[in-house]
């Protein structure tokens, strides 16, 4: 009994981990696919299907649109937030209670229903479909994660510091640009990284925001009309890939820094 | 208040709001008016496009079984979901806690946690790689002799709740882990010194105290789950609508926004309902 109760636990984590990474090892794999489905038996490696991606404009600067809105959204959340947080950590508002709890709403409701919000309110206001009305949305959705992971890293500590920033002649600007992002930077790195990635995957708000100009999750969207291609993994794969890159630069700057 | 006295006192009162300003105006602006927008549509009807008020679309949901229905298959797979989500990622949470070796547990949980990180749209398409007619799961059924030929697995509700509950399980493995982490050691051998069995420390110790993280995180699937559109749509298909389906429909197939309006307000209104449920459950729980 006592021997058994570990290797149990090890077959069960080990199915677990198959679980999890089962979809994934398939996308990766088949997108190496060298015949035109990507389902078993697997004919390769081959790179025709990464080289049919890169040869698709409408992919291509779907991937560029994707990244420069994440990259762009991310920065405005960041700002917004931080200011935010600021305000509220350090100044006593009449209601502040209430404005932390509006700020972070948007946490509580879809994103289908903040798509479709925005979406009835721009068509009534005549305001066309585009990258940047997405944007906005990326926007709603990621202030409120900046707001909430700066906030909590506020403390009290800090404040002596920017009161003698102060007292030595610092104006507001100035204790914010120099004394007090520099000493919460790995959270308002994790607020930027959390919302990049948050971006880069989002969906139904780009789907329900822009028309021609629009994200790689929603190219991906329309190819999946044709069914399954090795294709469509190929690309799945680079999104994948960067989302990767996103996280594994989070915990290697950010959360490893912190445990130190 | 800090710092506030050197200048003009309508100054020193306005200052928080420059901070605090853009982020509400924001918020208020592209959360709160579409909102309310939202609300003031839902009354609207779109046969004829009145504008006068009435509440036929909310009455409509009520009185249709096709829509009520979408919200009840909703409520299902949703239910199923973070039900079988939590089972699974307990003991899951538990084996990296406790039996994997300190130095390993980050690198173990990144890992455990890494295809969390991908777009819902990719992660669907690749569950429907491998529950297609010719995928890998019929595959080798099929060539091991279980099966005599493939059976449907896509475009069903296992599907769907197969492709939740991959998303879930990494989401809450995460979440019981941080709050199994946070359980002083001492606890559990104060038990064992009273004389507890491991499964009397767990039922009586453990369970009720990682409780907490497990609502967080259970609660966090619900929300999260019932308003996803993408994983029905992929990988459960047609045959049975979920609620962010049938709103999308209304959208994509009649231009009816009245009607998706008022149906993402009834969602939006069962969430909430839930949530104030669960932070009230939370609460008594802690008291």
């Amino acid at each position: 009994m006592k021997n058994l109760a570990p290797s149990l636990a090890w077959a069960y984590a080990l199915i677990l981990y198959g679980f999890i990474f089962l979809p994934v090892i398939m996308l990766v794999l088949f997108s190496f696919q060298g015949t035109m489905f990507p389902v078993p038996p697997f004919n390769g490696p081959s790179l025709r299907w990464y080289e049919t991606v890169l040869a698709d404009s409408r992919l291509t600067s779907a991937l560029v649109n994707s990244l420069v809105l994440a990259v762009a959204t991310s920065l405005f959340a960041v700002f917004l937030g931080f200011l935010a947080a600021y305000g509220l950590a350090r100044y006593r508002l009449p209601g502040s209670n209430f404005l932390r709890g509006l700020i972070t709403a948007p946490l509580m409701v879809s994103y289908l229903i903040i798509g479709m919000g925005l979406n009835i309110m721009f068509n009534g206001m005549g305001v066309p479909k585009s990258l940047a009305a997405a944007g906005i949305g990326h926007v709603v959705i990621n202030l409120p994660l900046c707001f909430a992971i700066i906030y909590s890293q506020m403390g009290e500590h800090q404040v002596n510091i920017e009161r003698a920033a102060r007292d030595l002649g610092a104006k507001d600007w100035q204790v914010l640009t120099h004394i007090t992002a520099p000493m919460l930077w790995p959270a308002l790195f994790a607020g930027f990284f959390l919302s990049m990635t948050f971006s880069w995957d989002e969906f139904v708000i780009s789907f329900l925001l822009t028309r021609f100009d629009t994200t790689l999750p929603v190219e991906i969207w329309s190819l999946l009309r044709s069914g399954l291609s090795p294709k469509t993994n190929a690309i799945g794969s680079i999104v994948f890939g960067v989302s990767i890159v996103m996280v594994l630069v989070l915990e290697l700057v950010v959360l490893r820094r912190r445990r130190i | 208040m800090k710092g506030g006295q050197r200048t003009g006192d309508l100054h020193s009162a306005l200052r928080p709001w420059y901070f605090a300003g853009p982020a509400t105006l924001w918020t208020v602006a592209f959360f709160v008016l579409p909102l309310a927008a939202m609300a003031v549509v839902s009354l609207w009807t779109l046969e004829g496009q009145s504008t006068d008020f009435s509440l036929a679309n909310y009455r409509q949901f009520f009185a249709n079984p096709s829509y009520y229905r979408a919200m009840i298959n909703s409520l299902e797979v949703t239910a199923i979901v973070t039900v079988v989500s939590v089972l699974l990622a307990y003991p899951l949470a538990w084996i990296l806690a406790e039996g994997v070796p300190e130095r390993w547990q980050r690198l173990a949980l990144i890992l455990a946690i890494l295809p969390f990180w991908t777009s819902y749209v990719v992660r669907s398409y690749s569950w429907l790689l491998v529950l297609s007619e010719r995928g890998v799961v019929n595959n080798v059924l099929v060539a091991s002799g279980l099966l005599n030929a493939p059976v449907q697995l896509a475009n069903t509700r296992f599907a769907t709740i197969l492709g939740f509950v991959h998303f879930f399980v990494m989401l809450l493995t995460l979440t019981i882990y941080a709050s199994l982490k946070q359980l002083p050691r001492t606890y559990r051998r104060a038990a064992a010194d009273l004389g507890a069995s491991g499964l009397q420390t767990f039922r009586h110790i453990i369970l009720p105290l990682t409780m907490p993280g497990i609502m967080v995180g259970a609660f966090l699937t619900f929300v999260l789950a019932i308003g996803d559109y993408v994983t029905p749509q992929i990988l459960g298909g047609n045959n049975e609508l979920l609620m962010p389906q049938l709103i999308m429909l209304q959208i994509g197939r009649r231009g009816d926004f009245p009607l998706a309006a008022a149906l993402s307000l009834i969602l939006m209104l069962v969430v909430t309902v839930a949530y104030l449920a669960a932070a009230r459950w939370l609460k008594l729980e802690r008291a």
